[in-house]
C-alpha cells in the first residue's frame, strides 16, 4: 500500500494532529509519504521523517499562501495522479475537510470521515465511525483506489521514530477556480485566561443559556469546581463569549475529567471537541437533544433553576 | 439573481434512528423533517433576495418523493420553488455519487449562488459542499457566519481553528454557512398554506443528464461493511428534574470521586 498524508501547517509547524496521522499511516505499512502545501513552508517539510514519512512532497508557493482547501485539491490531485497513492489520509480540519471532499470529487474517489481508527486487513484499508449520535459502531471500506479517509482529531498521538524523509517538490498547477476566492483579512483568536485545554473540570454553556449574560451562571459553577468555562460555536458566533473559550470542529479539543455543559445540544460540530472528556453531565431542557446520547449523566430540566441551586449546595460543602 | 439551496430532509429528531442491518443504510421510514441545518441557509437565501428585491430561491434536493413532506417547510418560509432529484437508481448514494447527481441538478438551474447549510443531521456530513464546489468549478467558501453579496462577488466570514478569516469570491460560487449566521424565520400560516402551490419538480437522473451508474449504489465509492453495539459508556443515566436535579448533581459527582 501507498499512503499519503496531508501535512497541515500552522503558525510556521507541522499541525500535530496531522503528525498523528502519519505515525499510523507509518505502522499501516507499505510506502508512507506526507504532502506540505503553503508560502515559505519548504523547510519543514524534512522534519516529518521523524514521523515515518519516507518522501516529503513540498508545494511552496505565494498562491498557496493561504490555508483555503481548493488550489490545495489541485495540488494534491496531482500528485495522486502521479505517483499512485492508494490512500489519502487527513487528519480533520476546516481545512482538510474541505480538501479532502474536494479531492473526492476530483478523482472520483470514496471519502469516509469521522474516522475513529484506519486499519489495513489482507491489503485493504478499513476505517471505524460512530454513527447516529455514537449509538451505533459502523466498519466501512472503500470501493477502488485512491482511498480518502479522514481521521477524527485527537484520534493519533504523533510519534517520533527517528528516520528522515527525502524532500521533493510537487508540481504546481492550478486551475482558475481554485484560485479564484481569496483571502481579504483575517482576524486572529487571542488567548487570554487560563487554557480551557489544560483544565481538569470544564463547564461549557451554549445556546440554551438563552442570552450573553447568562454565562455568569457557568462561571459561577466554573469557579466553585475549581474548573475553566468553555463555549460553543453558537455564542462564540453570536458574540456571547470569546472566542479563545469554543469548544469544537472549530474551535479547540478538549479532554478535561469532568465535562459539564449547560445549554448544548451537543452537535457534531461541538462534540468532536469534547468527546475525549472523562465524565460528561448535561443539563438541557429538550429531552431530544443528541448530547443525551453520550452523557453520563443527563438532566433535562431547566438550568436557569438547576445551576443556581447545584452552586449553592457545592458552596456549602466548603 | 438566482439562488439555489441544497437541503435534505432527514429523520425527525424525536424519532428513534436506527440503520437497516440488511441494506446497511439508515432507516428512513419515520417521517421526514427539514434538516433543521438547512433552515440557516434558506434564511440566508431570503434575506439576499429581499435585500436585493428580486431574484429566485429555488431549492435543490435528492431523495424519495416523500421527501417533499419535509423539504415543503422551505417553500412554507418562503423559498420559491423545489427541485427534487428522485430515482431509484439514486438510492444509497455515498458522498461522491450525492455530490455527482447534485451537480448536475445544479449545473441545469445555473444558480448565481449556491448555498449549503453546516451539517446533515442525520449522517453528520458537513463537507458535501467542496465537492460539490469542485464539479461546479466554482469557487468555495465554507463554515460563513457572516455573508455579504455586493454586484458580482460575495464576501463571507470563514471561522477556523484560529480565529476568522475573510474571504472574498466572484460569483457564481458556493458558499455553506453556520448556523449560528441568523435565527430562521418560522413559516407564516400564509406561508403553510401557499407552499403546497410552489413549483416542486421531481426529476429522474435522466432528466438532468445523469448517468445512473455514476449515482446511487452504483456510483458509491465507500461501502459499509459491518454494525456493532458501541464501546459501552459505563451507567448512563438521563433523568427529568423533579426538583432534585441539583442534589442528584451532587451525588452522582461524589460517587464518581470528581468533588
Amino acid at each position: 500500500m501507498k499512503t499519503l498524508v496531508f501535512l497541515e501547517t500552522v503558525d510556521g509547524k507541522l499541525h500535530a494532529g496531522s503528525l498523528g496521522v502519519l505515525s499510523r499511516a507509518a505502522k499501516l505499512g507499505g510506502e508512507v509519504a506526507g504532502v506540505v502545501i503553503g508560502s515559505g513552508v519548504a523547510g519543514l517539510a524534512e522534519g516529518a521523517g521523524a514521523y515515518g514519512a519516507q518522501v516529503v512532497y513540498v508545494a511552496d508557493d505565494a498562491r498557496l499562501e493561504s490555508a483555503l482547501p481548493q488550489p490545495r485539491v489541485d495540488v494534491i490531485a496531482g500528485l495522486v495522479t502521479a505517483q499512485g497513492f492508494d490512500n489519502v489520509l487527513f487528519a480533520q480540519s476546516v481545512l482538510a475537510s474541505d480538501l479532502a471532499a474536494g479531492l473526492a470529487a476530483r478523482l472520483e474517489a470514496g471519502v469516509n470521515w469521522d474516522l475513529a481508527g484506519v486499519e489495513e486487513r489482507g491489503g485493504e484499508l478499513i476505517g471505524t465511525r460512530a454513527a447516529l449520535g455514537d449509538s451505533v459502531y459502523v466498519e466501512v471500506a472503500w470501493k477502488g483506489t485512491p482511498r480518502i479517509g479522514i481521521v477524527r482529531s485527537g484520534t493519533y498521538a504523533a510519534e517520533e521514530t527517528g528516520g528522515s524523509a527525502r524532500v521533493e517538490n510537487a508540481a504546481i498547477e492550478l486551475q482558475d477556480f481554485s484560485t479564484a476566492a481569496v483571502l481579504v483579512s483575517q482576524d486572529r483568536a487571542e488567548q487570554s485566561g487560563p487554557s480551557i485545554e489544560e483544565a481538569d473540570i470544564i463547564v461549557a454553556g451554549g445556546r440554551g443559556l438563552g442570552a450573553a449574560e447568562h454565562f455568569k451562571l457557568a462561571e459561577e459553577l466554573a469557579e466553585v469546581l475549581g474548573g475553566a468555562v468553555a463555549s460553543t460555536r453558537a455564542v462564540v458566533d453570536a458574540g456571547w463569549y470569546p472566542y479563545a473559550t469554543q469548544v469544537g470542529q472549530t474551535g479547540k479539543t478538549i479532554t478535561p475529567k469532568l465535562y459539564i455543559g449547560l445549554g448544548i445540544s451537543g452537535a457534531i460540530q461541538h462534540k468532536v471537541g469534547m468527546q475525549g472528556s472523562g465524565t460528561i453531565v448535561s443539563i438541557n431542557k429538550d429531552g431530544h437533544a443528541p448530547i443525551f446520547d453520550y452523557s453520563d449523566l443527563g438532566i433535562v430540566g431547566d438550568l436557569h433553576t438547576i445551576v443556581p441551586k447545584l452552586v449553592e449546595l457545592l458552596r456549602a460543602r466548603g | 439573481m438566482r439562488i439555489a439551496v441544497c437541503v435534505k430532509s432527514v429523520p425527525d429528531a424525536g424519532s428513534a434512528r436506527r440503520i437497516d442491518g440488511g441494506t446497511k443504510r439508515l432507516d428512513r421510514s419515520a417521517d421526514g423533517v427539514l434538516n433543521p441545518y438547512d433552515a440557516n441557509a434558506i434564511e440566508e437565501a431570503l434575506r439576499i433576495q429581499e435585500a436585493t428585491g428580486e431574484g429566485e430561491v429555488v431549492l435543490v434536493s435528492l431523495g424519495p418523493e416523500k421527501a417533499l413532506d419535509g423539504i415543503r417547510k422551505g417553500l412554507a418560509m418562503g423559498a420559491d420553488r423545489v427541485v427534487l432529484v428522485s430515482d431509484d437508481a439514486a438510492a444509497g448514494s455515498d458522498l461522491v455519487a450525492t455530490s455527482y447527481a447534485l451537480a448536475k441538478a445544479l449545473e441545469r438551474e445555473n444558480a448565481d449562488l449556491v448555498l449549503f447549510g453546516q451539517q446533515a443531521s442525520d449522517s453528520d456530513g458537513a463537507v458535501l459542499w467542496a465537492a460539490v464546489a469542485d464539479r461546479l468549478r466554482r469557487p468555495l467558501i465554507s463554515q460563513v457566519a457572516e455573508l455579504t453579496v455586493s454586484g458580482s462577488s460575495v464576501t463571507g466570514k470563514r471561522q477556523t481553528e484560529n480565529g476568522y478569516d475573510t474571504i472574498q469570491a466572484p460569483l457564481p460560487a458556493v458558499v455553506a454557512v453556520s448556523d449560528a449566521i441568523n435565527e430562521p424565520r418560522y413559516p407564516s400560516l400564509k406561508g403553510i398554506m401557499g407552499a403546497k402551490k410552489k413549483p416542486q419538480d421531481i426529476v429522474s437522473l435522466a432528466d438532468i443528464g445523469a448517468e445512473a451508474g455514476r449515482a446511487g449504489e452504483a456510483g458509491s465509492k465507500t461501502t459499509v461493511l459491518t454494525l456493532s453495539p458501541p464501546p459501552p459508556r459505563g451507567d448512563s443515566k438521563k433523568i427529568e428534574d423533579d426538583g432534585t436535579a441539583a442534589e442528584q448533581i451532587v451525588a452522582f459527582l461524589e460517587e464518581k470521586k470528581l468533588l
